[in-house]
């Protein structure tokens, strides 16, 4: 398991490739889903007091 | 005839019918992406052998590759969306484009923070201004500088155009990128995988980048969808299929 940690003394530039890379992943997923439920709700807004431009 | 073969396309440009289509395609592209990509990112570390001149360090090709190829097939779709807006006056194009430019620059800054973390052991410096890192430093900026214009007008109409137009002569920038390390003297390695006639890493190697170029697209796919229908909704606000949409 260290073996594998250490990457052949590679970890120090792998691992924090690897965080990067599935953290660019994982903030598309929370900011995609971010904007839909906030424009859902501005839409629901909307509906609940026709008039307002909100 | 001709007819029939336009029909999806004119569809396609309803708000409604392409906000509802996104909806129940999402989970289609999400779920294979999501198997994909953990499969992929498991075989690249674990099954796949090490480089004989690399050792380990050559495993950050699984991360930094796909993350370039997103950088670059994600611009290419902003670049067509826009096209297709401009050229058709198509408001939900200029909608898949606008959802295509965060997703773009943050593959790019991954592409590029990984290139780095790849270039210091092997190439013995985190930063070059070489043909191909500089190339992919300017798309970046050419992202931010949609992002950037987009925000900079009040008239949705007007920001969806001007920011077409970079979108679209920023182009230019993606066969500089490609080709940089063939066209010119570069630190950065030639194509292994998109190049004419077999890539040049063996199979064992080669499969899990495969693995993850298909779940990174599929990935791109999912999200463009859920942004696409955020977006739809911000610029259909006073459209009635709204408030039908949402009601049933």
């Amino acid at each position: 398991m260290s073996a594998f940690l250490d990457m052949g003394g590679y970890a120090a530039f792998i691992w924090p490739a690897y965080l990067v890379t599935v953290g660019v992943l994982v903030l598309n997923i929370v900011w995609a889903r971010g904007s839909l439920t906030r424009a859902l709700e501005a839409a629901r807004r909307r509906l609940a007091s026709p008039g307002e431009d909100s | 005839m001709a007819n029939m073969r336009w029909t999806w396309f004119h569809r396609l440009a309803s708000p409604p019918y392409l906000y509802g289509l996104a909806a129940r395609l999402t989970p289609w592209f999400a779920w294979p992406a999501a198997l994909l990509i953990l499969g992929g990112l498991y075989a690249g570390l674990v099954l796949a052998p090490p480089d004989y001149q690399q050792g380990e360090g050559f495993r950050i090709i699984y991360v930094h590759v796909p993350s370039a190829w997103m950088s670059l097939m994600v611009y290419v779709a902003m670049g067509v969306a826009a096209a297709v807006g401009l050229i058709w006056r198509m408001k939900v194009a200029h909608a898949v484009a606008a959802s295509c430019a965060p997703i773009g620059a943050s593959f790019t800054v991954a592409a590029l923070v990984t290139g780095s973390l790849w270039g210091k052991p092997m190439w013995g410096t985190w930063w070059e201004w070489d043909p191909r890192l500089t190339s992919e430093l300017i798309l970046l900026f050419l992202y931010l500088g949609f992002m950037g214009l987009r925000a900079g007008f009040d008239d949705l109409q007007r920001a969806d155009r001007a920011a077409a137009l970079l979108a679209i002569v920023g182009m230019v920038n993606v066969p500089i990128i490609h080709y940089s390390v063939i066209w010119w003297n570069s630190l950065h390695q030639a194509p292994s995988v998109m190049r004419f006639g077999k890539p040049t890493m063996p199979a064992a190697m080669l499969a899990p980048l495969l693995v993850l170029l298909l779940g990174f697209t599929l990935f791109f796919a999912a999200v463009l969808l859920v942004r696409v229908r955020a977006e739809i909704l911000q610029r259909e606000r006073a459209a009635r299929w709204i408030g039908e949409t949402l009601r049933a």
